[in-house]
């Protein structure tokens, strides 16, 4: 089972690197875009049975390796069928 | 007095800190692999600048679970004075042994420069040597120094003290023009809650010989010095 972990800055703390990212994007002329918000991505491969008992170990590993809570919130995605998309 | 220069893979200024103690302060000191699970009868521990294990995932994240990172704790639970410097204050922060989390400097730019500091505190370790409000000129290296913690946070580290370094100007004004990195409240350094855990941006250890631009960070090492020889006094009544 794949879990799919989206880690960004909670909106609190000041992203300097989205902030760039916008204004950069502005300069290109795409004024429609309001905020640009910078984060990380991980696919974790899990050996499961269950959705929710993937969601419970990639929520662990967020928790406690993947996102610094201090700073970070995390999502998190799982998705069933990515051994068989994979294989394709 | 012995100190334990721990080295992770990507620590860099482990040389630096160990010259500075051995060669200029004339004191005793070893380098510890993070390996290791003994800081081998250390009176101090300096967890160094660098880039401890590439810097992957986050700053000092990975270093957090270095074998020899349990015994530092322990060692820093005991009251045992540790230092960290640079990178070595990311661990910490990220070790939780010290609050709060780092994130890329407000400039997005890796500032290597010479800056102002202010002693706020001295009743650590780690400031004892140093006059109350002296300034030091001591050199940055860092590309992730904005120093972050939520608001109540930081009321509570001004409240307890725990702010025993800020950013500020030649002579002592904290502005916003002082600070390199966006860092709130210009926090350069923190100590814990005991005072004996400090973690500080600036490199002290490289700012200990006039001849290569400023002595003002030896008093941070001195500090060490003094503050060790105190507690065996104490110790010894």
């Amino acid at each position: 089972m794949r879990a799919r972990v989206f880690v960004t800055l909670k909106p609190s703390v000041f992203d300097p690197q989205g902030t760039t990212v916008a204004e950069a994007l502005h300069t290109l002329g795409y004024a429609a875009v309001k905020d640009v918000r910078q984060g990380k991505y991980f696919e974790l491969e899990i050996d499961a049975r269950t959705a929710d008992e993937a969601r419970r170990i990639a929520a662990e590993a967020a928790e406690k390796l993947l996102a610094n809570p201090v700073i970070e919130s995390y999502r998190i995605e799982i998705d069933t069928n990515a051994a068989e998309v994979a294989a394709r | 007095m012995k100190f334990a220069v721990v080295v992770f893979p990507g620590s860099n200024c482990d040389h630096d800190a160990y010259h500075a103690v051995k060669h200029v302060l004339g004191q005793d000191a070893a380098f510890v692999w993070h390996k290791e699970t003994s800081l081998g009868g250390a009176d101090a521990v300096i967890l160094p600048g660098g880039f401890a294990h590439g810097d992957y995932l986050r700053t000092g994240a990975i270093a957090r679970f270095s074998p020899i990172m349990q015994e530092v704790r322990r060692f820093a639970e005991a009251g045992g004075p540790v230092l960290g410097i640079c990178n070595g204050f990311q661990v910490l922060l990220e070790a939780g042994l010290l609050p709060g989390a780092m994130l890329r400097n407000r400039s997005l730019q890796y500032q290597c420069e010479h800056v102002f500091v202010k002693v706020e505190q001295t009743d650590t370790p780690f400031t004892v040597a140093c006059r109350p409000g002296q300034v030091l000129k001591i050199p940055i290296a860092h590309g992730e120094g904005n120093y972050y913690a939520e608001p109540d946070v930081v009321e509570r580290l001004e409240q307890t003290r725990q702010v025993i370094f800020r950013y500020t100007t030649a002579d002592g004004a904290v502005t916003a023009e002082a600070n390199p990195n966006g860092s709130v409240h210009n926090i350069a350094g923190l100590c814990s809650e005991a005072r004996n855990v400090v973690g500080l941006m600036p490199h002290p250890e490289r700012a200990c010989e006039l001849a290569i631009g400023s002595a003002d960070g030896l008093a941070v090492l001195e500090s060490a010095v003094k503050s060790v020889s105190q507690r065996a006094v104490a110790a010894a009544r």
